[in-house]
């Protein structure tokens, strides 16, 4: 998620990472991996904290190059405090997803940086709102993003549904984070869980042990040649 | 930069360039950026694919069939080039079958794909395919052999290729569980096929299902309106 290399230009500009973001019953869980790598080869950091908190009750996930990301993450955080203490109250989740859309939109040409941002607030509940790459404002009830979501769409459009309660959409989140970092080598480390909610904030860290796993690693069939050329299947 | 507007790198396919003269489709090869899946169950396979065929941005068959014979039991399931496809199809169908009548006895699913890598391996500077190859012999029931761009070749029970095959690994990794029963897998492959039409746009059309065992091949069509839908949003 480091250096704007030609790999990411090649493969889709978000690099390195897995984030996400799904509306529950009473809230929104906002989940990440923490791994940032120089291009596949070097892992430079194995806990970095990729879900930022911009006010009391709203996070925002970074994918894309973290320098852009964290730069305009830091304006966006000004933004909100500064707009918040003017209107006296709390403020929107989609007013700091358009901060966001703002910054984003206005410097596209300098910046490669994609957001999730979720949180909750009085007027319409828990949401989750999208920020991409040119600076398109979408809102979603469930929206995933970074290099490692190509591998969990299928997960999330078949196993997400509306409605669902905090243990559910914590148990849906972590699934997909672990079946995606499973399969993409620049997402990893431990999970980064948020629940956000009326009431508040709370996090969840799973570590890397601790991830569900699936019966694909334990269950599999090998043939393997040693030197001499003879077959040899292996089942574990 | 061009937000948005960056095309991945499909194998087979160039970035368009910007002569209005000429429709970008001709100037495209014929890629099978698809999605095709196989998977072993107690006593033969399952394999399914996608019915698109694309020229660059134009659909040139939206009713292909991607899953080829190779012999009474075997079949393969292609990706990548269309062209480069069927050419080392044709050529593994005729190298295996002169291989059965000389051994006067059906060939081994793993006899079909080593012919398969050899073809890929010797040729893979030229080539771009991406092929399962699939069936069932007496010797070991039902196999899946994987023979990706590049030449490797590695057995798998379950396995899954193409552009589109990147949506579901998730999907996949979550839902399978050795010991499933045919029918099982069939809709196993009916939903994973669905969620990647659904996502990739080099894959749609209806989904073509195959299931070998040793009393022979049956095939499954399901067309669009009869695909799982999942809530939308």
């Amino acid at each position: 998620m480091e250096k704007r290399c030609t790999d990411s230009r090649i493969k889709g500009v978000s690099t390195g990472t897995t984030i996400l973001a799904a509306v529950f019953n009473g809230g929104v869980v906002i989940g990440s991996d923490s791994r940032a790598s120089m291009g596949g080869e070097f892992v430079s950091s194995k806990t970095i904290n990729k879900v930022v908190q911009v006010h009391d009750q709203i996070f925002c996930c970074m994918s894309g190059s973290l320098a852009d990301a964290q730069a305009v993450t830091k304006a966006a955080k000004f933004h909100l405090s500064f707009h918040s203490v003017q209107m006296e109250t709390p403020p929107l989740v989609i007013a700091a997803a358009s901060v966001l859309k703002e910054l984003c939109y206005n410097n596209k040409e300098e910046l490669q940086a994609g957001f999730i941002t979720a949180g909750w607030d009085k007027k319409d509940g828990p949401q989750v709102f999208v920020v991409s790459l040119g600076g398109m404002l979408l809102r979603q009830p469930v929206t995933i993003g970074g290099s490692g979501s190509t591998y969990i769409y299928g997960y999330v459009d078949a196993k997400y549904k509306p409605n669902m309660s905090r243990e559910e959409c914590l148990q849906f989140s972590l699934n997909a984070l672990a079946l995606a970092m499973g399969r993409d080598n620049v997402s990893g480390g431990v999970a980064n869980l948020v629940v956000v909610t009326e009431k508040g904030v709370e996090h969840v860290v799973v570590p890397g042990d601790k991830l569900p796993q699936f019966n694909h690693e334990k269950h599999g069939v090998r043939l393997t040649q040693n030197l001499f050329g003879h077959k040899k299947q292996e089942n574990w | 930069m061009a937000a948005g507007a960056t095309m991945m790198m499909e194998s087979g396919q160039r970035f368009s360039s910007k002569s209005d003269l000429v429709p970008d489709w001709t100037r495209q090869e014929v890629s099978t950026g698809t999605t095709i899946m196989a998977v072993e169950y107690d006593g033969g396979v399952v394999i399914g694919a996608d019915s698109r065929t694309t020229t660059g941005a134009y659909i040139a068959n939206r009713v292909t069939d991607k899953l080829t014979p190779i012999h009474d039991q075997i079949f393969c399931c292609r990706s990548g080039s269309a062209a480069d496809t069927q050419a080392i199809a044709d050529m593994v169908t005729y190298q295996l079958g002169f291989h059965s009548i000389e051994l006067d006895e059906p060939p081994l699913v793993e006899t079909a794909a080593n012919l398969f890598r050899a073809s890929c391996y010797r040729y893979r500077e030229e080539l771009s395919a991406g092929i399962l190859v699939a069936g069932w012999d007496r010797r070991k029931g039902g196999q899946v052999y994987c023979v990706p761009i590049g030449g490797m070749l590695v057995r798998q029970p379950l396995s899954v290729g193409g552009s589109g095959s990147t949506y579901i690994y998730g999907f996949m990794d979550s839902n399978y569980k050795p010991g499933m029963s045919k029918d099982q897998c069939m809709e196993l492959a009916a939903t994973a096929l669905s969620l990647a039409m659904e996502r990739d746009g080099s894959s749609g059309g209806v989904v073509r299902l195959a299931s070998i065992s040793a009393e022979g091949v049956e095939r499954r069509v399901i067309l669009g309106n009869q695909l799982p839908r999942f809530s939308t949003h």
